[in-house]
Parts: C-alpha cells; sequence; structure tokens
C-alpha cells in the first residue's frame, strides 16, 4: 500500500484484495457547524452520504475491500456479492479521482 | 437495507444548499508583489502596495474567523504569497484552527527548506502555475528570466516530500498549440491533477485580450486533446478544463453564484465576491479591519447586492437556468455591456452575445496580435492635497 501523497503513474485497480485507504492530503472530517461528514480534496470538496461514509471510515490502507464488504454486508443484513460490487465501483471512481488509495 | 448508494450521491455539489449560508471557500490574496509579470493576471490594474498589506496578527485573524464562519479550504494566493516572509505564520494558525490549505504559487521564490517547514506545519495541498513548457515563451510570457527550471526543481522538492500537487495552466494563443506538451509536463511533475485553464478576461487579460485570445478552432482542438488525455490518464492526473466562456453558449455559474460559495480578501483586507468585483462601481467593500468576516459575508452591502436572483432582469429572470447559472459574470456583463445587471454577454440570450463572440473571433483571427502589456505596479499615487 503506498501512503503517500505523490500521484501514482500508473492507474489502481481496485479488487476485492485490495487495501484502500485515504492519502494524507484527502482528509474526512466531521463539520460540526453543518452536522455532516465532508471529504476535503484539492479544491474540491466532496459530501459522502452516509454509506459512503461507512465505507470510506474503514479505508485504513490495511482492510481489505472484501473485509470491508463483509463487515457491511453483516451489519446491513445484505447480501454480499452486491455490496462488493457497489463498494469495487465507488472506490474504483474516487481512485480515479485521486480521493482513495490502494 | 441493502443498497449502498451509487457514486452520484457522494457529490461534487455545491456544499452551501444544505448548510446555513457559509462558504466553502476563501481566496486569500496575501500580496500583490510578484516576481512575475504575467500579462493575463488576476489581480486588479490597480495593485496594492506592501506598506498597505494586513500584518501577520491581522491575518492569523482572517483565518480564525475564516474557520468559525465554517469555511473549509484556503487558498493562499496573491501575487506571489511565498513574498510574505510570514507564510509560515499564517498557514499554521489556518491549519490549527481546521481549514484545509492550498499554496497558490508560481513557484519561483520558494527554497526547499521553507516548502518542508510549510509541510511540517499542516500545509496541504500546493498548485504550481506554469507559464508554458518551452523556456524562451514562458520566460516571454512572464517576463521572468528562467522561472521553468526553477518550477522544475519546485517540482522535484514536491515530489521528495511526498506532497500533492496541481499544475495550473492558464491558456491562451501564445501556448494553445504546445498543449499536449503542458499535459505531459505535468505528468513528468508528478502532478496528480491539471487544470487546463483557458484565460478568463478580467483585469490585465482584459486589457491584453486582443494579445492573448485564441481562435474557435484552437479552442475546440484543445478540449480534444484534454478528452483524449482525460481518458489515457484515468486514475494517474485529474482534469479540470476551464472552457473560455467567449465561445460558449451558456454562461459559467461564475464563482458558483456571487455570494454563495467563495470569498476574496485583498492584501489590504477588503473582503470581495469575486477577485474582480472592484471592477464593479456602487459597490461597497468592508474591511476585515473594520467588521467581522461572518458579519461581512452575511449582511455586506457587496454580498447582498448580486446574491440569489432578486437583482436580476430579463432575460435572466425568467430564465430555468438562473440558479444554475446565476445570470454568469456580473463583472463581464459590467465591462462588456455597461450594467453589471445585465446577463453575461457569453449566454446566447444576452443582446450582446454576437457582439462578445465576434470581438473574439476578429481578435483572434489578427496575424499579428499586439504586444503584451505587462502587469506592473503602477507609479506611485500622489498624497492627495
Amino acid at each position: 500500500m503506498e501512503t503517500g501523497a505523490g500521484a501514482q503513474r500508473t492507474r489502481t485497480m481496485i479488487v476485492p484484495e485490495s487495501k484502500p485507504g485515504l492519502p494524507p492530503h484527502i482528509k474526512l472530517r466531521h463539520d460540526a457547524g453543518r452536522g455532516r461528514w465532508h471529504v476535503l480534496a484539492p479544491e474540491r470538496v466532496f459530501e459522502p452520504d452516509p454509506i459512503a461514509i461507512e465505507i470510506l471510515k474503514r479505508c485504513d490502507g490495511a482492510t481489505t475491500v472484501d473485509q470491508i464488504a463483509n463487515e457491511l454486508a453483516k451489519e446491513y443484513n445484505a447480501p454480499l456479492q452486491e455490496i462488493l460490487t457497489d463498494i469495487i465501483s465507488m472506490l474504483q471512481e474516487l481512485s480515479d479521482k485521486g480521493v482513495v488509495k490502494a | 437495507m441493502n443498497e449502498i448508494a451509487p457514486l452520484e450521491q457522494f457529490s461534487e455539489a455545491p456544499v452551501v444548499d444544505a448548510c446555513a449560508r457559509a462558504p466553502v471557500g476563501l481566496l486569500a490574496e496575501l500580496t500583490h508583489r510578484c516576481p512575475l509579470q504575467c500579462p493575463y493576471c488576476s489581480n486588479p490594474l490597480e495593485l496594492e502596495r506592501v506598506n498597505q498589506e494586513l500584518t501577520t496578527a491581522e491575518w492569523q485573524d482572517v483565518m480564525r474567523q475564516a474557520a468559525e464562519l465554517g469555511i473549509l479550504q484556503i487558498h493562499l494566493s496573491g501575487g506571489e504569497p511565498t513574498l510574505r516572509q510570514d507564510l509560515e505564520d499564517i498557514v499554521e494558525v489556518a491549519a490549527k484552527a481546521g481549514l484545509y490549505t492550498n499554496l497558490i504559487t508560481a513557484g519561483v521564490t520558494l527554497t526547499r527548506d521553507r516548502l518542508k517547514r510549510l509541510k511540517e506545519l499542516g500545509l496541504d495541498h500546493v498548485q504550481l502555475s506554469i507559464q508554458d513548457v518551452d523556456d524562451a515563451n514562458a520566460e516571454r510570457i512572464s517576463h521572468y528570466k528562467d522561472g521553468l527550471s526553477k518550477k522544475r526543481e519546485l517540482g522535484k522538492w514536491v515530489r521528495e516530500l511526498d506532497m500533492p500537487l496541481t499544475i495550473n495552466a492558464p491558456i491562451h494563443r501564445h501556448n494553445i498549440e504546445n498543449l499536449p506538451n503542458i499535459i505531459e509536463f505535468a505528468v513528468e511533475m508528478g502532478a496528480g491533477r491539471i487544470e487546463v485553464a483557458n484565460i478568463q478576461y478580467y483585469a490585465w487579460a482584459l486589457k491584453n485580450r486582443a494579445s492573448l485570445m485564441p481562435t474557435r478552432a484552437q479552442v475546440l482542438k484543445s478540449a480534444e486533446i484534454v478528452e483524449e488525455a482525460k481518458e489515457r490518464l484515468k486514475g494517474v492526473m485529474v482534469f479540470d478544463f476551464v472552457v473560455p466562456d467567449y465561445y460558449a453558449k451558456t454562461p459559467k455559474p461564475c464563482m458558483g453564484g456571487w455570494g454563495r460559495g467563495v470569498m476574496n480578501v485583498t492584501p489590504q483586507g477588503r473582503v470581495l465576491p469575486c477577485h474582480a468585483a472592484e471592477s464593479i462601481p456602487g459597490l461597497e467593500f468592508d474591511n476585515v479591519k473594520d467588521r467581522r468576516l461572518a458579519d461581512i459575508w452575511l449582511h455586506g452591502q457587496a454580498f447582498e447586492k448580486y446574491r440569489g436572483t432578486s437583482w436580476m432582469k430579463e432575460p435572466c429572470k425568467t430564465c430555468p437556468r438562473r440558479e444554475i447559472d446565476f445570470g454568469g459574470c456580473r463583472c463581464q456583463a459590467m465591462a462588456f455591456t455597461g450594467d453589471a445587471t445585465n446577463t453575461d454577454p457569453a449566454c446566447k440570450f444576452s443582446p450582446h452575445h454576437a457582439a462578445f463572440v465576434a470581438a473574439a473571433e476578429q481578435e483572434s483571427a489578427e496575424a499579428t496580435p499586439p504586444a503584451f502589456v505587462y502587469r506592473r505596479m503602477g507609479p506611485a499615487k500622489k498624497a492627495a492635497k
């Protein structure tokens, strides 16, 4: 897992074994004034929805996508395969935007 | 509940919609001093002088007030912000207040030690502007010797220090043909993001419009180049493409709407809804030395004047896009039509649109554009009697 802020020069493909994490310059931050979470990125502010927040909180660079999917499938009593597909597609888009590294 | 929400809901929509009325970002123009003299500078023609600039303590207070107000990101800009020897003190306070800090620099006056120190103090991101990737042309545009090699050096330090980098490339007729090389340069520099920013024609750029305007064919070609590169570099580098509005059909939502998401503080502390707002007569600008930032944002005359849609007249007033583009840019309406409450002439519904497009087409067709009027500080004004 590359943790650095420096951009990679090849595209990362998210797979079940990937260990996604937030690079140091991407900040998942709770905004007390607005009562919501933000992801702060260069010249960008994202508003993750509740499920995205649950996923991003688990992106610690050590937990695999597969493990995250298992946890959430249990927690929300939902079909694992569906959850896994959705998480991979979300993290792929975030990785392409430079918000997530794996 | 068995659904992971799709990414559309992980949106980049302006945070302001849902969050009371606090701005998301603040552009802090720490100084108007700059070693470069780019003819498209966004600073006003009347540059503020060093002896007018806010003190360290005053800027630090602006940072604290910004965080209290709910601002999330601070863009430390100029002029050249690194000419302020107290940049470190300002960054430290901003980072401690929880603000996301972004340094917008030309990269010719920064040392490795200072950059390292800024990182340690909490600087989150560096945005480096380039004029061109051809040394001689970059020198001609910026009127500054050997700038590009200094920028390459800065790029090396940023990589060594493992900091995130954006390359900002203002695009115009003197470098638009070089766009593929500019994109490659950004990749080589290790940038995670590039802004391919067609010049917006205000202030110095408006003064130099006839020297800078590219042709429609050049602009269309550059859009194709960006589209191709975006796909090829997916997951490697993020692209932001600022389209030139002279060839657009609908105006840009300037500043995301007046007084809606962003505010600007000038070197001497004047608080503006956008960096060109001083070109509009009839606006009163408060100073952070006299009034709290939150009060200025919420109740300042200049912010209230064009906030929302109630100031609009036709064709904006009944336009279905009025809350999408907010009538475009007030400063451009002022500069081109003489009335800031008119529709931005970039809009196809503006009665001035045809003349607006014709100006661009005519100027860009000139085989030999006029010489640059370089961005310089004018002679000091004599003290009033």
